[in-house]
C-alpha cells in the first residue's frame, strides 16, 4: 500500500508538467455522499441519478471531460469534512456534491468559502444551508417550502387540531416551526409537538402520545428511509382505524419505500416537489429509464442528484468550460430548466431552489402505490428566507 | 556484591524500557511523513488520533484487563470539551484547551471508574457501554450546548501556540497530532514500564495473587482508568480541533467496538498495538472505501476474519512473523543472551 503510494507519487512528480496540461481537460466533481450507514438510501438514489445523466448526456460538456470521483461518508458528518477537504486538497475538485443530511452540508460549507469551490447540495433540505457560503447552491429542496403548504392545505380541510411529530434535528425544526407558524396564523393549533431521536427509529412510544391527544391529524416529518418504520407503527397502533390522519412534508412517503408500505399508507395526504407518478412526458421517461438501470423507483433525492448535474453541465456551457468557483456560481445564479419535477430555477439572490409544489395524496395505480398530484403550486420560493 | 539472579531480572527489567531499533524506525518515519507525504496529511492526522484512542484504550484491555466497549464516552467528552472551548473562546489556544478537554475526561473517567469496577468482565463491558450511551442521549437532549443531532456548528480553532494556523491541507493539523501522540507514547511508555506498570501487568493475571502480594489493586486501577480516560480524551479534543466540529457520533457504540477492532488487529498489551492498529485499519478502511465505496464494510469484515483465522488462538497470531523478525534485528537481545548464558556457567 504505502509503497505504492510512494512509487504513485514519484510517478506524479515525474510527470506534473503532462499532468498540469491534462487537468485542464477536465473538471472533477467529488460526490460526497452516503453509501453506507443510516442514510445510505439517499446515497443510493444519488448515486443511481448521476450515472443516469451522464449515461444520456456523455461526459463531455464544453470541452470538458467530466470526471465523477464518488466518496462514502457512511453518513458520518466529520467523515464529509475529511472526504471533502480531500477532494479540494489532493484530487482538486472543481465542485463538491452531494450531502445527505444536513450537518453534512453545514460542516463541509467553511471549506468551500475557503477553498472557493462550489457545493451543490443535492439532499439536504434545511433552509438556512445555502447561508453558509457564497459558494453553496441547492437542487432539492427545503423543508419550509412544503410546510407552508401542508399547513394551508389542513386549514382549508378542517383539520384545526394537529399533532406535530419530526425528527429532532435542523430539518424537523425547520419543518415543525413553519408548520406551526401557518396553521397557527390561519386559525389552527398545535395541541402538542413531539420531537423523535433522530437515530432511534422507534416510533411506538411517541405515536402513542400522538393518539392520546386525539388530533384531527399527525403533522410528520422522518428524514429519507425511515418513512416505513413509521406507517408501519402508525397501522399497528391502530390510529389509522381511529380517523387521525397522517399529513406532512413528503419524506414520509418516500417513493423508495412507498411500494412496500402497504395499504395503511392509502390516503395520506403530503406536499412535496417529486413524485414518481408526476405527470410529464419528461418524468414518464426518467421513470422508466432510472428503474430500468436500478430495479428500484427513484424518489424525491434522486431528482435532486439528476437535476444537480443538468446545472453543473449547463453552468459549464456557459461559462464556456471555465470551472472555478466564482463563474460557476455566478453562472448557476437565475439558471432555469425543465426537471422531471416540472419547472425549476434557481434563485438568484438566495442561490436556493424555486420550484412547484403538489399536494399528493398516496392511491394505488395497477396494484402499485404513488403519490397521486392533485393541486400544484407553481414556483414556490424557500419561505424560510422571504420572511427575513 | 548483587547475585547473578537479581543482576539478570534487573537486566530483564531494565531491557523492556529500552528503546529498539524498529521503534527508532516507526517515529523517524511517522516524523518523515510530514515532509514525504504532504498529500496524505488529512488521513494522517486521523491516524494519530486514532492511534492515541487506541493506546489509551490499551491500557484498559493489555495492562490492567478492563475490557470497555463504551470507551468514547471520554473520547466524546474531550471532544465536546475542546470545541466548547474554542467555541465561546474560553480558552483561545489550542494546546491548552486540548490539556483542559483531556482533564475534564479524567474527571468524568474518575467519577465513573468506581461504577466500572465493580463486579466482573462481563458487568464491566454493560457498565461502560452504559456510559457511553448516557451521555449520547445527554449530549442530544441538552441541543442548546451540544448542538443536538446537528453537531456543533460554527467552532473556529485559533492556530497552535498562537502561530500555527490550522491549514485547509491539514499539515499543522498533522504536525500537531504527531507531536501530541509521540509526548503522550512516552509518558505512556514510562507508566507501563514502571513499577506501577508492571503491578498493573500483575493485577490483569490474577487479582487475587496481586492482593495477596500487597498490590492496592482497586487503587491501581482506578488510577489507570482515570489515565486512559485522560488520554481518550486529548485524542477527541484532536479530532475536535482538526475539524472544528463535533457531533453526537463521537459517542457512537460503533466508535467503541472499532477501536477494540484497532487494538485487537494491531496487538493488545505492548503499546504499540493500538498504533499499529490504527494505521492498518484507516489504511484498509480509505483505501476499501476508495475502491468500492458501497461494499467496504464487507471487504473489511473479510479481512478480519481472515486475520483472525490466521492468528488462532492468539489474536494477533498474525503479527508473530514480524515480532520474530524484529528479535532477529535487535543486537543487544543477542548480546544479553550471550550474558545470561555465561551467568548460568
Amino acid at each position: 500500500m504505502n509503497y505504492l503510494k510512494i512509487a504513485a507519487a514519484g510517478l506524479l512528480a515525474g510527470t506534473m508538467s503532462f499532468g498540469a496540461a491534462q487537468a485542464q481537460e477536465t473538471v472533477k466533481i467529488g460526490l460526497v455522499i452516503a453509501m453506507t450507514g443510516q442514510q445510505a438510501s439517499t446515497g443510493k438514489q444519488l448515486k443511481a441519478a448521476v450515472e443516469l445523466y451522464m449515461k444520456e448526456h456523455g461526459d463531455m460538456v464544453a470541452g470538458k471531460k467530466i470526471e465523477v470521483i464518488l466518496r462514502d461518508s457512511a453518513s458520518v458528518p466529520d467523515n464529509s469534512k475529511r472526504l471533502a477537504q480531500e477532494l479540494i486538497v489532493n484530487d482538486k475538485v472543481s465542485i463538491l456534491a452531494g450531502f445527505e443530511v444536513t450537518p453534512a452540508a453545514m460542516v463541509v460549507a467553511p471549506l468551500a468559502t475557503e477553498a472557493k469551490v462550489v457545493e451543490l447540495v443535492m439532499a439536504a433540505g434545511t433552509s438556512v444551508i445555502t447561508e453558509r457560503s457564497p459558494y453553496i447552491a441547492r437542487t432539492s429542496f427545503t423543508l419550509p417550502q412544503s410546510s407552508v403548504i401542508i399547513a394551508d392545505y389542513a386549514l382549508k380541510n378542517n383539520m384545526k387540531n394537529i399533532v406535530t411529530m419530526v425528527s429532532d434535528y435542523a430539518p424537523g425544526a425547520d419543518a415543525e416551526k413553519s408548520f406551526t407558524g401557518q396553521l397557527t396564523a390561519g386559525g389552527g393549533k398545535v395541541i402538542e409537538s413531539i420531537k423523535i431521536p433522530l437515530a432511534n427509529p422507534d416510533f411506538a412510544p411517541f405515536l402513542q402520545r400522538a393518539a392520546d391527544a386525539k388530533p384531527d391529524a399527525l403533522f410528520v416529518f422522518v428524514p429519507s428511509g425511515q418513512g416505513a418504520t413509521f406507517m408501519k407503527q402508525f397501522a399497528e397502533r391502530g390510529l389509522d382505524k381511529a380517523g387521525i390522519k397522517v399529513i406532512g412534508p413528503g419524506d414520509v412517503t418516500d417513493d423508495d419505500l412507498l411500494p412496500q408500505m402497504g395499504d395503511a399508507v392509502l390516503g395520506v395526504v403530503t406536499a412535496h416537489m417529486y413524485s414518481a407518478d408526476h405527470n410529464s412526458p419528461m418524468n414518464k421517461k426518467y421513470v422508466e429509464a432510472f428503474t430500468k438501470a436500478n430495479n428500484f423507483r427513484p424518489n424525491f433525492m434522486s431528482v435532486g442528484g439528476y437535476d444537480g448535474m443538468h446545472l453543473i453541465y449547463e453552468a459549464l456551457k456557459k461559462t464556456g468550460g471555465k470551472a472555478d468557483g466564482d463563474s460557476l456560481i455566478a453562472a448557476m445564479k437565475g439558471m432555469k430548466w425543465e426537471s422531471p419535477r416540472g419547472p425549476i430555477s434557481i434563485d438568484p439572490e438566495t442561490r436556493d431552489i424555486i420550484q412547484n409544489i403538489y399536494i399528493r395524496k398516496v392511491e394505488k395505480k395497477n396494484g402499485q402505490l404513488y403519490n397521486v398530484e392533485f393541486q400544484t403550486f407553481n414556483d414556490v420560493k424557500d419561505p424560510g428566507k422571504i420572511k427575513k | 556484591m548483587t547475585s547473578p539472579l537479581i543482576r539478570r531480572a534487573t537486566e530483564s527489567m531494565l531491557s523492556r524500557a529500552r528503546w529498539h531499533p524498529l521503534e527508532i524506525i516507526f517515529w523517524a518515519g511517522a516524523f518523515a511523513a510530514i515532509w514525504l507525504l504532504p498529500t496524505r496529511h488529512l488521513i494522517l492526522t486521523e491516524i494519530a488520533w486514532l492511534a492515541l484512542f487506541a493506546l489509551s484504550l490499551d491500557f484498559l484491555v493489555g495492562y490492567a484487563g478492563i475490557i470497555s466497549l463504551g470507551h468514547a464516552a471520554f473520547f466524546g467528552v474531550g471532544a465536546y470539551a475542546a470545541a466548547l472551548l474554542a467555541k465561546h473562546e474560553l480558552i483561545n489556544e489550542p494546546v491548552l484547551a486540548l490539556f483542559a478537554a483531556g482533564l475534564v475526561a479524567m474527571a468524568l473517567g474518575f467519577v465513573t471508574s468506581f461504577l466500572v469496577l465493580r463486579g466482573s468482565d462481563l458487568t464491566r463491558i454493560m457498565v461502560s457501554l452504559g456510559v457511553a450511551l448516557i451521555l449520547r442521549e445527554l449530549a442530544n437532549q441538552f441541543g442548546w450546548l451540544t448542538g443536538g443531532a446537528d453537531g456543533l456548528q460554527g467552532v473556529t480553532m485559533q492556530p497552535i501556540l498562537g502561530t500555527f494556523r490550522f491549514d485547509m491541507f491539514g499539515h499543522n493539523g498533522y504536525a500537531y497530532c504527531l507531536v501530541v501522540l509521540f509526548v503522550l507514547f512516552l509518558v505512556a511508555r514510562q507508566i507501563a514500564n514502571s513499577p506501577f506498570g508492571l503491578s498493573l501487568v500483575a493485577i490483569k493475571n490474577n487479582p487475587l495473587r496481586a492482593a495477596a502480594i500487597g498490590i492496592p489493586v482497586d487503587r491501581r486501577l482506578i488510577v489507570i482508568y482515570s489515565i486512559a480516560a485522560f488520554y481518550a480524551g486529548i485524542a477527541g479534543g484532536l479530532l475536535a480541533q482538526t475539524t472544528s466540529f463535533a457531533s453526537l457520533d463521537v459517542f457512537s457504540f460503533d466508535r467503541s467496538a472499532d477501536l477494540l477492532l484497532v487494538l485487537i488487529i494491531g496487538g493488545v498489551g505492548y503499546l504499540y498495538g493500538g498504533l499499529i492498529g490504527a494505521i492498518l485499519f484507516k489504511v484498509m478502511q480509505d483505501y476499501l472505501s476508495v475502491l468500492t465505496p458501497q461494499y467496504w464494510p464487507f471487504w473489511i469484515g473479510a479481512l478480519l476474519v481472515a486475520m483472525v483465522l490466521i492468528g488462532r488462538d492468539r489474536i494477533t497470531g498474525w503479527t508473530t512473523p514480524f515480532r520474530k523478525l524484529a528479535a532477529k534485528l535487535d543486537w543487544r537481545a543477542a548480546r544479553r543472551d550471550a550474558a545470561a548464558a555465561e551467568d548460568r556457567r
